[in-house]
């Protein structure tokens, strides 16, 4: 039965965002009876539960899904917590029961190095043409007048005086 | 209207469309032809085909509408996407609200575009405007045929059913229905950039009136791409039920790439034009804006990202589009390789100078959109070649994208204020004092004043405040040494439109850090006549009612705002049910003010006669729209200016000048 509704759920979800590429679900996510009685512990298990993907959304965390699985994860990271799981120790139990795809901020292991590094890289490789670009304009020889006609050069004075 | 006459507009409406599709076809190759052979009347050809091309396509999508208005149900994608019982806004806006019509809004805005160039292109020199045109006619070429053996939004049912099967409620909204054709404005006006970059490889030259015709396109679709995106952020706020307002969802990233390149296009584009340097980077620019719009495209319509499940479902669209975009990109770029080397620079300039800054300026807009490029494909990447599922989701972006808005942002007042050709640091920095100051001071004070310590607050403060003093300090700075303020109003209206984009940025960014930094909240289940505390304020829940809407149902909750004791407004959160599309959304209520909204929404009853409540207090939510509103408004300014109505109108009017140069 769950696997039937997950699947319509799931259908309906690709449907929208096929069709007009929005966010859909109206969400009502955390529910006061999840809430826990500890502050300091409810607000633990918000912060994890903003890192962790819902799995039959699109693009949502479990802590703004109104999915019955968002749901269930949540009860179930905060009795982890409960249990007296540090919060590395709550998100692996999960990760391992539902692999690496719930965590919203990847890891850095394997060729995921590459992913955290591209925009460090890239930039430093743009900085440095960049540099050596300003550098060549800066030593570049005064301009040559490059082959404008005479009715070119006329209109471009025009087009420039305004 | 007989049920024949309804049929004859849809049929032609699908005549008009094939018809369209085989002028564009002729419109992609005659014109070009007769550039090449310099063919006076094989180049005049484009021009009455573009305004054929369009208003063609106009006929089409005009009957489109017309059939969804009249609720013409032996239409398929009528049938699919409306009620008769739907507000007459939202069966309008409903012939967009799905795939097949939303591409043939595209294509009619491409059309549209290519029809302007075509009538507002009357001073290009002549082989140049053969070519754009003909570029331009060649990706509608790709569209139309796309929509016809993909898409087509003209199919029709044999047996009709008596009624629809409505528009997916959460689109039934006045703020949804106006955001896809802003952000269709904003992607396909990229389109003519892209054939003035690809028109200039073929003709071999870029000067600084190539960029001075290019760049109000550029404006305009950046303004579009603005208003498109702010109002479906707006619309995530009030409507998803928690007041998230940036998900960096894939299909979000993809209209913001665009917009990131398109701002680096919009700054680039100023360097070739007053100073011909950076032109083989700004014709690359202006390439790849266009494709990250076409990727956008390809992303949203395969459902790649989103689902493997939905691209398998219908790969031939998928698989169309992808064609498209390798066509186009790939040709272009193989294209700008053989010819960018022929674009020399003229303009010399020192290090320290505006030029110079403008390129840190583009350095840092383009790796921006790099990472969330990379950051929004790494999930397919890992899958096919590291055969790992991830996800890559808001905490990955927040860390990675964010420092390079910062950056941008620090470097922002010195970049717009740095002279052309040398500029002096000291100077600059000189003038800039007072708005530093003034930054530091407010950000220093916000961290003594708020409670946790979060860095967040301070940061967003000091740079929004530095980015708003900073513009103000720089147009007063172009009065000169006579600080003559009456002399203000007669500067070009290009320097107004600089300080209000640039400022509406430091205002989008004050938004998001207050939002973020000192958001409140509260969950609980509230009786009816409960008041509860939070933040500062006061809720009473005052009774819940059944009301019936035109095609939903709403539980409808009365709650009173109090602040010390005296009620500030009087709110109305629904939980709404469509029973049609089996749907139910939460409508937020939400008292706007403007240093703060209180964001209230009602869930569920509870057994025990209560219902859940969710309140938010969100400090300077509306900045964030606010901001971008002034940024489009500040580009509006910029496009009015006079040296683009002259560059664009008549070439008769000489008159001179106040020689007050123009950014």
């Amino acid at each position: 039965m769950r696997a039937l509704l997950l699947s319509v759920m799931f259908g309906t979800l690709v449907g929208i965002s096929a069709s007009v590429g929005v966010f859909p679900s109206a969400a009502l996510a955390v529910q006061p009876d999840e809430v826990l009685d500890d502050p300091m512990l409810e607000a633990r298990a918000r912060e994890l539960s903003k890192g962790l993907r819902c799995l039959v959304c699109q693009n949502e965390s479990i802590d703004e899904s109104n999915a019955p699985l968002a749901r269930d994860l949540r009860l179930l990271l905060r009795d982890r917590l409960v249990a007296g799981d540090s919060d590395s120790e709550a998100i692996a139990f999960i990760v391992e029961r539902y692999g690496e795809f719930v965590l919203l901020r990847p890891t850095t292991g394997g060729w995921n190095w590459l992913l955290w590094a591209a925009g460090p890289l890239m930039l430093l490789a743009a900085l440095g043409m960049g540099a050596l670009y300003v550098r060549g304009r800066a030593d570049a020889a005064a301009p040559r007048e490059a082959g404008l006609s005479p009715d070119e050069q006329k209109r471009l004075q025009e087009i420039l005086k305004e | 209207m007989s049920a024949y006459t309804l049929g004859m507009i849809t049929e032609l409406g699908h005549f008009a469309l094939i018809l369209a599709f085989l002028i564009a076809c002729v419109q992609s190759v005659v014109p070009l032809v007769g550039a090449h052979k310099r063919w006076p009347g094989w180049m005049a050809v484009a021009e009455p085909a573009a305004t054929a091309q369009f208003l063609l396509t106009a006929f089409s999508f005009g009957a489109l509408m017309h059939a969804f208005i009249v609720s013409d149900f032996s239409l398929k994608l009528v049938v699919d996407n409306s009620h008769s019982a739907k507000p007459m806004l939202y069966k309008i806006s409903g012939t967009w609200g799905n795939h097949e019509g939303s591409m043939l809004l595209w294509v009619l805005i491409l059309a549209l575009f290519g029809a302007m160039a075509a009538w507002f292109g009357g001073n290009l020199p002549p082989t140049l405007r053969a070519r754009v045109l003909a570029v331009q006619s060649s990706i509608a070429v790709a569209f139309f045929a796309f929509i016809l053996f993909t898409s087509n939004p003209f199919l029709r049912l044999v047996v009709p059913p008596f009624d629809g099967q409505d528009l997916n409620p959460l689109l039934q909204d006045p703020g949804l229905a106006f955001h896809p054709p802003f952000l269709y404005l904003g992607y396909v006006g990229l389109s003519i950039c892209f054939s003035f970059a690809v028109a200039a490889l073929i003709e071999g030259r870029v000067d600084a009136a190539w960029a001075r015709w290019v760049r109000p396109w550029t404006l305009a679709a950046w303004i579009f791409l603005t208003i498109g995106i702010a109002l479906g952020s707006w619309w995530a706020y009030y409507e998803l039920g928690w007041g998230g307002f940036w998900f960096w969802d894939p299909v979000e990233n993809a209209s913001f790439m665009p917009w990131l390149l398109a701002a680096a296009l919009l700054h680039s584009a100023i360097v070739v034009e007053k100073r011909e340097a950076l032109k083989s980077w700004t014709i690359l620019l202006a390439i790849l804006a266009f494709g990250f719009s076409l990727i956008g495209t390809f992303i949203v319509r395969s459902g790649l990202l989103t689902s493997v499940h939905a691209f398998a479902n219908d790969p031939e669209r998928g698989v169309f589009i992808l064609m498209i975009l390798v066509f186009f990109t790939g040709g272009a770029l193989t294209l700008f390789a053989a010819r960018a080397g022929a674009m020399q620079a003229k303009g010399v300039f020192g290090v320290v100078s505006r030029e110079s800054a403008l390129v840190a300026n583009n350095i840092l807009l383009a790796v921006a959109a790099f990472v969330v490029f990379v950051g929004t494909m790494w999930p397919l990447v890992a899958e096919m070649f590291f055969d790992r599922k991830l996800s890559v989701g808001p905490p990955f972006f927040n860390f990675a994208f964010t420092p390079f808005m910062i950056l941008l942002g620090l470097i922002l007042p010195l970049g717009a204020m740095m002279s052309w050709k040398r500029g002096k640091v000291t100077r600059t920095l000189q003038s800039l004092l007072p708005a530093f100051g003034l930054a530091v001071a407010l950000a220093g004070l916000v961290w003594a004043s708020q409670t946790g310590r979060s860095l967040m607050g301070p940061i967003g403060v000091f740079l929004g405040v530095w980015l708003v003093a900073g513009s103000v300090t720089d147009l007063l700075g172009r009065l000169g040494r006579s600080r003559n303020l009456s002399r203000l109003l007669r500067l070009p209206r290009a320097d107004w439109g600089k300080l209000l984009a640039h400022s509406g940025m430091g205002i989008t960014i004050l938004g998001i850090a207050g939002l973020m930094a000192w958001q409140e909240e509260d969950i609980r289940v509230a009786q009816i006549g409960e008041t509860f505390t939070v933040g500062q304020y006061e809720l009473q829940l005052q009774n819940v009612e059944q009301i019936r809407g035109p095609n939903y149902f709403s539980t409808m909750g009365t709650v009173s705002l109090l602040r010390d004791g005296q009620e500030v407004a009087l709110l109305h959160p629904e939980k709404r049910n469509y029973p049609v599309a089996q749907m139910p959304t939460t409508e937020a209520a939400i008292d706007y003010r403007f240093l703060r909204d209180v964001y209230v929404v009602i869930g569920d009853a509870q057994d025990n006669g209560g219902f859940v409540m969710r309140t938010y207090v969100k400090p300077l939510a509306n900045w964030i729209w606010g901001g971008c509103i002034i940024m489009a408004l500040g580009g509006a300014l910029s496009l009015s200016d006079r040296r683009y109505r002259i560059a664009a109108g008549a070439r008769k009017a000489t008159t001179p000048v106040q020689g007050i140069p123009a950014e």
